[in-house]
């Protein structure tokens, strides 16, 4: 590319030295094969789970190691994220999208729901005693809301690079981008859940991180009210390795058939499983009466 | 309790279900007493300079792999940065994987019937609004004085205290710190024995 289309120096022409030209060759980069970044429009996605049928799919992106995303999700959407590769650590924060000054607290979720480690049911609590999200499926079983993300100090620490115009980007960095498209700043960046790695603790209070490599899991996230997700896909804080090692994460998200998300709430597998959890559910009912969706 | 060296600048207490904030200055250190024994006083710091960058429980965990503040944890910033230095402590451990209770947690943990019930939240937005914070700068927080032990299966909770009447803490700043504290109102578990009591806070200069 850099060849063809250079920067121009004296006496020399290139395609791109007059307006039409310029124009001419943004546009003939559509196209392009997809390594990563979202399909648009998201229905001509073709990887849609077998199980889901009849949803919209109103997401379809690849996240490469280092990069973010960040996205507007309607209540009863689904958005499975998938370890592709299985060295994925998805840093993950949301956001209510009517309000957006309520967000996941990772200390409530976890003492609310009387359990440090996510799996399938546990919900993503705010900071207003609400679900935010249901965790419907899991095949990775290793996530944490212990931990936290990296920031530009600590990776210029660990790999001497740090920055989102670098090699390697920080989760805070990432974050804030991700809320900044919705208007939020780097306040909003709340402490997040990490996704695809697990620590746990030992007696002594010690932490310890389950890094191994598992390619193909997934995790499905149902949003409970309008929310804004914002992801970075970049190594776990606790991930020792001298090299910034990560890789890609699939994002799908689908809104169901209203036949067959009503069928799904009817069966209502998660709300009633815990006093704690059936009390969130109904703030989060009572607060979708007053208008906010 | 180890004597401290310095002069003291401020000398105050809390009283019980209140809330305090001061500036301590790079060097300065805080101290915070347990008068009446297991006594949770809820805490967040911001650097008084540029209060985005505030105390992360999740950045300290992570730099000493340990979930308890002990003797020589460092309180790190969201920015990786050390914040405060837990100098000595006469109680063996502190949590801050906890949060702090609000009115709207309340509803969840114990009922709907303890959601006008004052809690730490609405300390720490009382006071911090008048530094010019919101809603948005609260993070989880350092619960000095609380016991939150991790079961084997993860099972998470707050338990009985570890500490005891006159037990104290002291934090030096490495930076100037805003110190928010919410001496916590919570009765409906024995984060402060069921019974909320005040606590004495005294900043000492730099040594």
């Amino acid at each position: 590319m850099a060849d063809d289309h250079g920067p121009t120096t004296a006496g020399t022409v290139t395609a791109t030295n007059t307006l039409a030209g310029a124009r001419d060759h943004a546009r003939s980069l559509a196209g392009t094969a997809l390594a990563s970044g979202p399909t648009v429009p998201a229905s001509a996605a073709t990887d849609l789970p077998p199980e889901v049928v009849g949803a919209t799919i109103v997401w379809a992106e690849t996240i490469v190691p280092g990069g973010y995303a960040s996205r507007r999700l309607p209540r009863g959407a689904v958005v499975r994220f998938e370890d592709v590769d299985g060295d994925a650590c998805l840093q993950l924060l949301v956001h209510n999208a009517a309000h957006p000054n309520e967000r996941i607290n990772t200390a409530d979720t976890v003492k609310v729901q009387w359990q440090a480690y996510l799996g399938a049911g546990a919900l993503l609590l705010s900071d207003m005693g609400r679900v935010l999200m249901t965790i419907v499926g899991d095949t990775s079983e290793r996530h944490d809301c212990l931990c936290g993300c990296s920031s530009r100090r600590t990776n210029e620490q660990r790999y001497g690079d740090a920055g989102a115009s670098g090699t390697h980007p920080n989760a805070r960095d990432m974050l804030a981008l991700g809320v900044a498209k919705f208007g939020l700043s780097r306040a909003d960046v709340a402490p997040n859940v990490n996704l695809f790695k697990s620590v746990r603790v030992d007696p002594s209070g010690g932490l310890h991180l389950d890094g191994a490599v598992r390619p193909g899991t997934h995790v499905d996230l149902r949003a409970e009210m309008d929310v804004i997700i914002a992801v970075a896909n970049t190594p776990h804080p606790l991930d020792d390795r001298a090299e910034y090692t990560s890789t890609a994460v699939r994002c799908l998200a689908w809104i169901p058939s209203p036949a067959d998300e009503g069928a799904e709430r009817a069966v209502d597998r998660y709300r009633s499983a815990t006093p704690e959890r059936l009390r969130a559910f109904q703030n989060t009912d009572e607060y979708l009466l007053g208008g906010a969706s | 309790m180890s004597a401290m060296s310095g002069a003291a600048i401020l000398d105050q207490v809390i009283p019980a279900r209140a809330p305090w904030s001061a500036v301590v200055g790079r060097g300065q250190t805080l101290r915070i007493i347990d008068l009446g024994g297991n006594q949770a006083v809820d805490c967040l710091l911001y650097n008084a300079n540029d209060p985005v960058e505030r105390y992360s429980a999740h950045d300290t965990v992570v730099a000493q792999r340990n979930i308890f503040l002990v003797a020589g944890t460092q309180l790190m910033s969201n920015e990786g940065a050390p914040m405060m230095t837990i100098t000595s402590t006469t109680c063996a451990y502190h949590d801050t994987i906890g949060g702090a209770c609000s009115r709207e947690s309340n509803t969840l943990r114990y009922g709907h019937h303890t959601g006008h019930q004052h809690a730490c939240v609405d300390n720490f937005l009382d006071e911090g609004m008048r530094r010019g914070l919101s809603k948005r700068d609260l993070v989880s927080n350092i619960n000095w004085f609380m016991n939150v032990p991790v079961g084997d299966d993860g099972t998470l909770g707050i338990v009985d205290g570890i500490s005891a009447p006159g037990l104290s803490v002291d934090v030096r700043a490495e930076m100037d710190v805003l110190v928010l504290i919410s001496n916590c109102p919570q009765i409906n578990n024995p984060c402060n024995g069921f019974n909320p009591t005040p606590v004495r806070v005294v900043i000492e200069a730099a040594g």
